[in-house]
């Protein structure tokens, strides 16, 4: 009796010890994947003894949503985009997050003063801020190059094959920009029908030139391949084939589409300590620093710009590849989580109607 | 020892129970009773054996599905998160005003929603009726939690206007109980008005409709092409000696085997624009390099791609029946002087329809639910119904929605079998 005692409470430290030893991160795959593997997990687990299993998504919220709805949830962090985070923060399946509980800057300034402001949401601390650009293949332009988001819609001065994502949070503004719209009307016009019919138009001129992406890899695979000659696309994906990969890509900044990605961790989480744990490591000062120099993405840390300096390779400058560099930032669109989370379902709709009607 | 299966002791109770005229064991039992109960107890032994598997079916497959169709028309976002407006809904009937108690008992409920942190649940709700009200509730929300004062409709209408909006208070009605038919609405592009009579969606905005003529005319297209192109091969498979059919067999059924997301990639390396077929064409000098076929991302890939990984599914019933045909029929009929036109229309073919019947109901039915192959080679033009039930379960979330749509198609896939067996009988089925 006593033998069976003492053996499967060693059994159930054992297992507890074992659940306690790995935490589950979602994020969204391919050369993102390979900057947080290297500035955050690797720095993790070699001091904490904790394993981190990466898993990849094409948007983690997707699995974060299907996994609180069938309430079997696998994940410990997700990385989400702001929208999603307020919209499953309402809904009460996240942990709260305690700014006060995070690392203070080197300097000794407190997190919550140290972020960036939109970074530390109830439930949600962002790691990164990130653009929606639109590339080109510089060998495919003899002559002129384009220039704006108004190039990317005239198929006639530059014809050809055009990516664009599978989603209307990130076309139809480009749409509206293009037709001439300032971009801190976006919103404003996506909220009134006139607005939305100016954007569905526009996007009609070039519907049959579009190939459509829904993965972050895709329009970057879609580029290299010459199926198109621009696509819209993820700044650090493009950074990493141009700088990495030496590929002749070349970005245009006009229209940006600025966002955050944002950890979470959802309130069922299997491993909550090791998550938290993970997620305090990860957005302290000198980790989101480091992970600009594997992904041209800007740290949401002001104390992190500083230490942001040269790629891997020792030789780039990141400075002029941030979505955050001033000079980029004149005609973006900040995202606007709350809009989204109101229209999403509405304007998807539309969309998805749009998209299916030949 | 008696025993009610043992033939001699049924005969021994032939000779010893006929005093009352019934049959009797040779324990003095009537026969009719022991051997009912030794039957029953046969049969539960053998239902004890299908137990496993009726167990397996009801917990994978009956119970999900149930589940599943219940969020159909069962969705208690708002009425489990909103119990005093709910209350209010009840007491008043349809076109009551809202008054200081219907007030009251919103800024109540919002408050303990807003601390429970479900206000976003009871905001997605409403916004699937009355799209843009989602941020009123978690705004509003936001703002209660920092304390509210009466009287509430002032309090309310100040932190915003839009409690006032007569659509919104006609939703939270509707949506007080948790059963609705609003998703069976939507999903056949209809709404309610503000009066609560039915009417269709905006032009723009009418997608489900279209996207379930379009599965079920692709489908029946594919239906079509594998016939055609299964009919000669099943036919081959049957009547060549056996060293060449079963080279064939394997060419027919090593693509079976192969994983379907790998055939749909080779499809897409083979057919999109600098694709193998496109390289081909252009170097034969058939088309000029600026005038690359578009062959994939649309329609016709969704077709040629869902042909190709259905084929088998028409074949191999086909060839099934087939093998069972007698030539001798054939051969009777051209020696009374058929043509092998008439021979194989008038003999040949009606006995091969059990196979044509499975193969095109197999076909046809996987071809209505397929999803991941027009997701990866459809583009925009080649969706069909099931990427929307997928989108709405794992993009919008709307799962009540994707109930709706995927009940609906459950639902014409059974009235297409019973059309199917009244017209040719599911007893003449064969799968093989």
């Amino acid at each position: 009796m006593k033998t069976t005692l003492v053996l499967s409470t060693a059994l159930a430290g054992m297992a507890f010890a074992a659940a306690a030893q790995e935490v589950n991160v979602v994020s969204w795959g391919g050369a993102y994947e390979v900057s947080q593997v290297e500035a955050y997990n690797k720095p993790f687990t070699a001091e904490t003894g904790i394993t981190v299993n990466m898993i990849a998504a094409d948007n983690p919220a997707t699995p974060l949503k299907a996994q609180i709805e069938a309430r079997n949830v696998t994940g410990d962090v997700f990385d989400i985009e702001v929208s999603d985070a307020i919209r499953l923060c309402d809904e009460g399946a996240l942990m709260e997050i305690n700014p006060d509980d995070l690392p203070a800057a080197p300097d000794g300034t407190p997190a919550s003063e140290d972020f960036i402001e939109g970074a530390l949401q109830d439930c949600a601390v962002a790691n990164i801020f990130w653009g929606t650009v639109i590339a080109f293949d510089g060998s495919k332009f003899e002559g002129e190059k384009p220039t704006s988001a108004a190039d990317f819609f005239d198929t006639e001065k530059f014809p050809g094959k055009r990516g664009l994502p599978k989603n209307p949070k990130r076309t139809l503004y480009l749409a509206l920009i293009a037709d001439g719209a300032s971009p801190d009307e976006i919103y404003d016009l996506l909220g009134t029908p006139e607005g939305v019919d100016r954007a569905f138009a526009k996007l009609d001129s070039i519907k049959n030139d579009v190939v459509w992406w829904e993965a972050g890899a895709q329009p970057v695979q879609l580029l290299a391949d010459g199926e198109v000659v621009m696509t819209t696309g993820y700044n650090g994906r493009f950074f990493d084939a141009m700088v990495g990969e030496k590929k002749p890509f070349e970005i245009i900044w006009d229209g940006q589409y600025m966002d955050m990605d944002m950890f979470v961790i959802p309130k069922d989480a299997p491993n909550p300590e090791a998550a938290m744990e993970y997620l305090k490591f990860a957005t302290d000062t000198q980790r989101l620093a480091d992970q600009a120099k594997y992904i041209a993405y800007g740290p949401s840390r002001q104390s992190s710009a500083a230490l942001v300096g040269m790629y891997q390779d020792g030789t780039t400058e990141m400075a002029p590849h941030m979505p955050t560099n001033p000079e980029h930032m004149t005609t973006a669109v900040m995202d606007d989580p709350e809009f989204w989370a109101d229209h999403d379902a509405e304007l998807t709709e539309r969309f998805n109607a749009w998209l299916a009607g030949s | 020892m008696a025993n009610a299966l043992d033939p001699h002791a049924a005969i021994a109770t032939t000779a010893t129970g006929l005093a009352d005229g019934r049959l009797r064991t040779a324990d003095g039992k009537p026969l009719a009773r022991a051997l009912a109960r030794s039957q029953s107890r046969a049969r539960r032994r053998a239902f004890l054996l299908v137990l496993p598997l009726l167990a397996f079916i009801l917990i994978t497959f009956v119970v999900p599905i149930g589940q599943m169709l219940q969020r159909s028309f069962y969705n208690d976002g708002f009425s489990a998160h909103m119990p005093a407006l709910g209350q209010w809904f009840d007491e008043n009937p349809r076109g009551t005003d809202p008054d200081e108690a219907a007030w009251t008992a919103l800024a109540t409920d919002l408050e303990a929603a807003a601390e429970a942190r479900t206000i976003g649940i009871v905001g997605t709700r409403i916004n699937y009726d009355v799209p843009g009200t989602r941020s009123l509730f978690t705004s509003t929300g936001r703002q209660v939690r920092r304390g509210i004062e009466p009287p509430y409709r002032e309090a309310l209408l100040e932190i915003d206007e839009g409690w006032a909006e007569p659509r919104l208070w006609s939703a939270m009605r509707n949506a007080s109980t948790p059963l609705t038919g609003n998703f069976y609405l939507a999903a056949v592009d209809r709404t309610r008005a503000d009066d609560g009579s039915v009417v269709q969606v905006e032009e723009r905005q009418r997608v489900y409709v279209m996207l379930f003529m379009r599965t079920f005319w692709l489908s029946l297209v594919i239906t079509v092409i594998t016939f055609a192109l299964g009919f000669p091969i099943a036919h081959l498979l049957a009547t060549l000696p056996m060293r060449k059919s079963n080279l064939l067999m394997i060419l027919v059924l090593l693509p079976f085997w192969t994983s379907l997301l790998v055939r749909t990639t080779s499809w897409m390396v083979l057919l999109q624009q600098q694709g193998v077929i496109n390289d081909i064409l252009v170097w034969l000098g058939v088309i000029g390099g600026g005038q690359r076929l578009q062959m994939i991302y649309n329609q016709t890939g969704t077709i040629i791609a869902m042909t190709h990984i259905l084929l088998p599914f028409m074949i191999l019933p086909l060839y099934s029946v087939m093998r069972t045909i007698n030539p001798s029929y054939v051969r009777a009929a051209r020696s009374l002087g058929a043509t092998s036109w008439t021979a194989f229309r008038r003999i040949y073919f009606p006995q091969t329809l059990p196979g044509l019947g499975a193969g095109a109901l197999l076909v046809f039915i996987l071809a209505v639910g397929y999803y991941i192959t027009p997701a990866l080679v459809g583009g925009s033009s080649g969706q069909l119904i099931s990427n929307m039930i997928a989108m709405h379960m794992t993009d919008t979330l709307n799962w009540s929605m994707a109930a709706a749509l995927a009940a609906l198609l459950l639902g014409a896939v059974l009235l297409l079998y019973w059309v199917y067996d009244r017209m040719v009988g599911i007893d003449n089925l064969k799968l093989g």
